[in-house]
């Protein structure tokens, strides 16, 4: 299964040092995902979910384990390798949208096409074809405090698909939103997935983690149970995932 | 990110925190014009003098006694201390062709007096050809008498300063003075014509040199101006004075002479060494700039860290962050300097237009200076700021 995984985890370790006791926020870490699967991952506070999100979106590093990102090794290559492989491979959603308040929702979705030296001209025509897409055709030039929440977390979704990403991170992305908008943002999310990309969702929200064909259950650093996996792993903690 | 792009990405960050922004922008403004106005004085003063040099005539040699070796090697042993230059020295330059005038000068300070009046002040003894080679002309009366060289007549011209604190209201033409232990008639009054390469001719009497010879009691010359018939005759007239003198002193050319063109160029050394000290003093205050910049940078970096967290999250490497922030410093910067640059040119349009006769000139090379100096204090301030930046962990960033 690991032959045409783009993300290929195994022995990943992290820990943290927090005052004299050491705390494993990832603990033996094995995970492949396969190119367009729909993941959720849940689980407790503090279990670790965010600490793998930013592993797998190559911001944080891990204290020891391999990560392969689309057959490349991750373990040895430098902050500038590292920035460059986000730029072209990751797209993050967050649950407080981080948009920069002074440029204007296109502006925003524009960013990553800036960092990466495209055109002017060609950025704001894919920008805006984009969250015309998303249907915010008639709000490009608003600010972000001009904005409702969905449509922050839409225009945030437009920021991280603009660079055509293989895979989708996003972090509690409705944990922000009332229903009707959360339930809007989720339905773009898996539309983009039935279009090909990858999307992990971490979330709370057991409804919506159901929703995804591959659950993931973590608990203090280790992935309790995994429904992508034929036979579960081997801890004793299946109680505690809400769908094994 | 292209440049365009990060000159967009800054002024957009800029514009958003106007007060910080203007401040910085001001004291760079600042920090440019004090170091263009300051050095616009120097080159002023420069351009003065050279002005004050070119209304002399081009065509003058000055010749002193004693020879001044700057060749650097050793000096030549000498019997005898070098001989003094008296008016039979400069008289038998006359016989050099290319010569058109010589005025021997004796200069001394004495006191003048009239009735209770009385001042210290210089003395010049020289004849008519001096008035013809430093420009001069007599507002009334008349100039030395023609045998200036050969008699002692009792006769001066005075500075209009000089004559007005002597004689106050009542005219000086014919009255008597009495200057040192010598009585002398006034025969001429000076055409104010102001300060002249420092001498205050306003503040000075005039005498025939032979009456200087012997008010002074010595025949020594402080020095021999001449006027040439042309200027390239110079290199020629050089040995020709130098043979001449030679003749005269055992054969010794024991005189160095002056032309303007070298006095011109040793002035101009001095005052631009000056002006660009003062304008490296004035350049401390970019310095000052330069903290500043530092200090709204690292208010900036830590109110920016979530911006900074995401674009890093979005594929921007530390690199690009600290390009980011450096950038951003000299957008401001630019702005900065153009603000500077227009405050000061157009101050001194305005004093120039309005006072033509304060010498005012921004030097090119202290406007370029100035510019570079303020980039490279941008570049160097925001650098401690720009690293900070480039180290946010974007994870703690956008936990925020
Ligand atoms: N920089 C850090 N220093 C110390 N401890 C940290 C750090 N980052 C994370 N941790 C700890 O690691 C553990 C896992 O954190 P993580 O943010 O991954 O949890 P999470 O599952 O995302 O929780 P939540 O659902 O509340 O977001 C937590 O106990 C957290 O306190
Ligand atoms: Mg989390």
């Amino acid at each position: 299964m690991t032959d045409n995984a783009i993300i290929n985890i195994s022995h990943m370790n992290k820990t943290y040092q927090v005052g004299e006791q050491p705390l494993h926020a990832l603990q033996n870490i094995k995970l492949n995902i396969k190119q367009g699967e729909y993941l959720s991952l849940m689980g407790p506070s503090g279990s670790g979910k965010s600490t793998l999100l930013n592993m797998i979106g190559l911001l944080d590093r891990p204290d020891s384990g391999q990560y392969q990102l689309q057959g490349e090794n991750t373990e040895l290559l430098t902050e500038e390798q590292r920035a460059l492989l986000r730029r072209k491979y990751i797209g993050f959603v967050f649950q407080s949208f981080h948009l920069i308040p002074r440029l204007t929702a296109l502006e925003n979705v524009e960013l990553p096409l800036m960092l990466a030296g495209v055109k002017a001209k060609s950025r704001q025509e894919r920008a805006s074809k984009l969250l015309s897409e998303l249907g915010l055709g008639n709000h490009l030039r608003q600010l972000p405090k001009q904005l409702s929440g969905g449509q922050l977390q839409r225009v945030g979704i437009a920021r991280a698909l603009i660079t055509e990403p293989t895979i989708l991170l996003a972090d509690e992305p409705t944990g922000n939103l009332d229903q009707s908008s959360g339930q809007e943002v989720t339905d773009i999310l898996e539309r983009y997935n039935r279009n090909g990309i990858t999307l992990l969702v971490v979330t709370h929200d057991i409804a919506l983690g159901n929703r995804a064909q591959r659950q993931l259950n973590m608990v203090d650093g280790v992935i309790v149970s995994d429904t992508g996996l034929p036979i579960n792993t081997t801890k004793p903690y299946q109680q505690l995932g809400s769908s094994s | 990110m292209n440049l365009a792009d990060h000159w967009l990405f800054s002024y957009q960050a800029l514009a958003r925190h106007r007060l910080r922004s203007t401040m910085v922008l001001l004291a760079i403004g600042m920090g440019v014009s004090s170091v263009l106005l300051l050095t616009s004085i120097g080159e002023g003063a420069r351009l003065y003098i050279e002005q004050e040099f070119s209304a002399l005539g081009s065509k003058m040699l000055i010749v002193l006694p004693g020879k001044k070796e700057t060749t650097g090697s050793a000096p030549p042993l000498y019997g005898t201390s070098p001989r003094d230059l008296t008016i039979e020295d400069a008289q038998a330059l006359k016989k050099i062709p290319s010569i058109s005038h010589v005025a021997p000068i004796i200069a001394g300070t004495a006191s003048v007096s009239n009735q209770s009046l009385s001042r210290d002040i210089i003395i010049l003894g020289t004849n008519r050809d001096m008035f013809t080679v430093r420009n001069l002309t007599v507002k009334q009366g008349r100039m030395l008498p023609e045998n200036s060289e050969t008699r002692a007549t009792p006769v001066c011209i005075l500075g209009a300063k000089l004559a007005k604190e002597l004689f106050k209201k009542s005219s000086p033409m014919g009255q008597w003075l009495r200057i040192g232990e010598y009585k002398y008639r006034v025969i001429g009054l000076l055409k104010a014509r102001g300060e002249s390469l420092g001498l205050d001719l306003q503040d000075m009497a005039i005498i025939p040199v032979r009456s200087a010879q012997v008010l002074f009691d010595s025949p020594a010359l402080f020095r021999i101006l001449l006027q040439l018939k042309q200027t390239d005759f110079e290199i020629n007239t050089r040995v020709n004075i130098n043979k001449i003198i030679a003749q005269r002193h055992d054969g010794e050319a024991d005189i160095t002479i002056i032309s303007q063109d070298a006095m011109l160029s040793a002035f101009n050394k001095i005052i631009v060494a000056v002006t660009a000290s003062i304008g490296a003093i004035a350049a401390i205050s970019l310095i000052v700039a330069g903290i500043l910049i530092m200090n709204v940078s690292y208010i900036s970096v830590s109110q920016r860290r979530e911006e900074i967290g995401l674009l890093k999250s979005l594929g921007a490497s530390a690199r690009e962050v600290r390009q980011i922030f450096i950038i951003s410093s000299l957008v401001i910067t630019s702005f900065g300097s153009l603000a500077g640059l227009i405050l000061s040119y157009s101050l001194v349009f305005i004093i120039q237009t309005n006072f033509p006769k304060i010498p005012l000139a921004i030097p090119w090379w202290s406007t370029i200076a100035a510019i570079f100096m303020s980039f490279i204090v941008a570049l160097l301030f925001s650098w401690l700021p720009a690293n900070k930046a480039a180290a946010v962990d974007p994870i703690l960033a956008l936990r925020g």
